[in-house]
């Protein structure tokens, strides 16, 4: 399924990205995650797994449409164990939505534990739940979609950045001069897919809303060798680096995972399993 | 009749030097005039240039996001809020000094805050979109606060200056000659709102003038609280304070009485109003200055000492660059400069040009505190210790001078068209001595303007 999509017109599948992420119902769209994961690992487990979460919710089906029911509630681990600094996830996000090299919508950080070994750290948007840059806004162009996803229309933003200094993980970016990268063919930016960009307005991280809705990774994940990054559902109780499918909120207890700055009470939709003994405390 | 004579003399004495700048505002005013138009100018190309090329011409980065343009609407609005509490403290409290320099300092009020609020404008990445703040406003936002309260604020100003005007606009309508031109007549007539100076009227206008005197008080403690929140509404270091609202006001008020100490100077230097203005008026405002730079003193070192002594990585790392890092010495020259010696020159010079210079340093001083408060926290890292860098443009300089320069602009053209002391409020000080005749007042209404 993966390869089967025309990766040249992203834009163009981010126009239908509303639309679809409204027909298909949790049964499909789960197996489409599913088999995202399936797609590059092959593995029987990973069917198993996305049969017995299809069945176990089947009831989910006949809310079909609903979209307080309808709605996913995504998030993403980064496993530091494995992540080592190379920085394919940002080459690929920046390739693929377009961005200037300043715009690191997924930046590696370099930072040192508690011993003074360094340690790599990719940090994107958080999607918290309780988005300090969401409040912020005067004029609601940033705005926590159905999926929990905070996004931002280009088209409302007035560039005012007072989300930028209310964002305690420097996630969001400034377009302070034409983006002079364009997509080759011409298209409509939207909030899922805000490309080309436009000047004076904030743009960041989207998760890929433009992928993971169809069942496909975002690029980040995607683009991860070590198989560090994985995308998931909190309601579906699942998540994929494509490689291999966890049940995430095992994944997450067994491996003590954390998230960036607890005590803002922000809410983050993306984990952090430390693994060097990183104390993560910057 | 001789007493008479003499008030009669004084009366016209005190129009001619109120409608000198009306009549004829000297050699040096079209010259003058000229330059701070082609500096406001220069600005607006530099605008311009900003509009076409992106907010990056301005210095700002990723990591430096607010800067310059920050830290102007915040002095510019600050000093505004000193103009009106000069005017509206001593109004309440009856000073009988501040008469001949209310005018002024309520004038003052008004640019500044225009001015400064142009800079909400200047700093925003798509200003053509502005009226999104009136259709979809936010009401959880700081700014869609903001914007209330600068509205409210600046309709506050507009009435504070132009009330106490009516009397004195009636006294231009009624004696102002035909060489004053249709145009300016007709304002006149139409200005003074049919003022003819009976009891009755006074009795309303007093009212309504102590009523906005009281009211614009919480109005600009409003307004800078608001801004200061702008700021504290975020979890960055260094902005997150609760002290910030009343930092924020005592700044204003501080670098305010100042600048309205540097305006009083300077027109009445250029205007010759030394008769009326004295150094006793400069002494008294040095002191009110002395007193809020010595309250903002102990503000600041509330603040740093709380953040330094407890040493939470962040705010300690703020507190650091400004007392012995990359922000250092423009922190020790606000500190040394634009507080302790304009406090000290304020309390012991008596000489005029030393209390000038006290309050220039002041006002200079508070810019770069503004300066100080918005870069640090803007540059910070939140993640990992890499700072943003701090870059100073020709634009963003420019910008800055043209709306330093738009402020005297401002005030030379206001006093082209309406009397530069409050003619009426200082004749009706006047008649309350009880050396003066009550009637006082009628001669003056009689006088033509020479």
């Amino acid at each position: 399924m993966l390869d089967k999509v025309d990766r040249s017109a992203p834009a163009a599948r981010a126009d239908a990205t509303r639309r679809a992420g409204r027909l298909l119902s949790r049964r499909q769209a789960l197996g489409a995650l599913a088999i995202a994961g399936s797609a590059l690992s092959a593995g029987p487990l990973v069917g198993a797994l996305a049969a017995a979460q299809g069945t176990a919710r089947q009831g989910g089906s006949t809310h079909e449409g609903d979209p307080a029911v309808d709605a996913r509630r995504w998030a993403m681990v980064i496993d530091l164990r494995r992540c080592d600094g190379c920085k394919k996830c940002t080459d690929a996000c920046q390739a693929k939505h377009y961005l200037p090299p300043e715009q690191e919508w997924i930046k590696v950080y370099t930072l040192r534990d508690r011993t003074g070994t360094e340690f790599a750290i990719p940090r994107l948007c958080m999607h918290c739940e309780d988005p300090p840059c969401v409040r912020v806004c005067p004029v609601t162009a940033t705005f926590v979609d159905r999926n929990g996803l905070v996004l931002v229309d280009q088209d409302k933003c007035i560039g005012c950045r007072l989300c930028i200094a209310a964002c305690p993980y420097e996630a969001r970016y400034f377009n302070w001069t034409e983006p002079n990268i364009k997509p080759p063919l011409p298209t409509t930016a939207t909030p899922e897919f805000p490309s080309p960009q436009q000047r004076g307005t904030v743009g960041k991280c989207v998760l890929c809303v433009h992928n993971i809705t169809q069942g496909q990774l975002p690029y980040c994940v995607e683009a991860c060798t070590m198989d560090a990054i994985y995308i998931g559902d909190l309601d579906e109780d699942v998540a994929t680096n494509g490689t291999e499918t966890v049940r995430l909120s095992t994944f997450l207890s067994e491996n003590n995972a954390i998230r960036l700055k607890e005590e803002l009470n922000t809410r983050p939709r993306v984990w952090y399993i430390p693994g060097h003994g990183e104390d993560l405390l910057w | 009749m001789v007493g008479a004579a003499a008030e009669r003399h004084a009366a016209t004495a005190l129009i001619d030097a109120a409608f000198r700048p009306v009549r004829a505002p000297g050699r040096w005013f079209w010259p003058t005039l000229g330059v701070l138009v082609a500096m406001v100018a220069v600005a607006m190309a530099g605008y311009g240039y900003q509009l076409f090329a992106g907010l990056w011409v301005a210095g700002y980065t990723d990591a430096a996001f607010y800067g310059i343009y920050e830290a102007n609407l915040v002095a510019f609005i600050g000093v505004s809020y000193g103009g009106a509490l000069v005017s509206a403290v001593l109004r309440l409290t009856n000073a009988p000094w501040r008469t001949p320099i209310t005018r002024m300092a309520e004038a003052t009020a008004l640019v500044s805050l225009l001015v400064g609020a142009s800079f909400a404008i200047i700093h925003l990445g798509r200003p053509e979109r502005i009226w999104q703040l009136f259709l979809f406003p936010q009401a959880a936002s700081p700014i869609v606060w903001d914007m209330v309260a600068i509205a409210t604020y600046l309709a506050a100003t507009l009435i504070f200056l132009y009330l106490p005007l009516i009397p004195d606009l009636a006294l231009a309508r009624d004696r102002l000659g035909p060489s004053a031109g249709r145009l300016r007549r007709a304002f006149y007539r139409v200005a003074a709102v049919g003022w003819g100076g009976t009891p009755h009227q006074r009795r309303r206008l007093n009212w309504s003038v102590g009523a906005i005197a009281v009211l614009i008080i919480p109005l600009a403690i409003t307004v800078h609280s608001v801004l200061a929140w702008a700021f504290s509404m975020t979890s960055r270091p260094g902005w997150h304070s609760t002290i910030f609202g009343p930092y924020f006001v005592l700044g204003a008020l501080y670098s305010g009485v100042a600048l309205v100490i540097v305006v009083v100077a300077a027109f009445r230097r250029a205007y010759q109003l030394e008769p009326y203005i004295g150094l006793r008026h400069f002494v008294s405002l040095s002191r009110i200055m002395a007193v809020l730079g010595a309250v903002y003193l102990y503000f600041t070192f509330s603040e740093m000492l709380t953040a330094a002594y407890v040493r939470t990585r962040d705010e300690a790392s703020i507190v650091a660059v400004l007392l012995e890092g990359s922000f250092a010495v423009p922190f020790w020259v606000f500190l040394i400069g634009g507080v302790l010696v304009p406090i000290a020159l304020s309390l012991a010079a008596r000489q005029v040009r030393y209390l000038v210079v006290a309050a220039a340093l002041a006002v200079v001083g508070m810019w770069l505190k503004r300066l100080l408060i918005t870069l640090p926290s803007a540059t910070v890292p939140l993640i990992g210790d890499v700072w943003g860098t701090v870059q100073v443009t020709w634009v963003a300089i420019v910008i800055t001078l043209g709306a330093a320069a738009a402020i005297p602009l401002g005030l030379m053209v206001i006093f082209r068209f309406v009397p530069i002391l409050a003619v009426d409020e200082m004749a009706e000080f006047d008649a309350h001595r009880p050396s003066a005749e009550p009637s006082s007042k009628r001669p003056l209404r009689a006088e033509a303007i020479p």
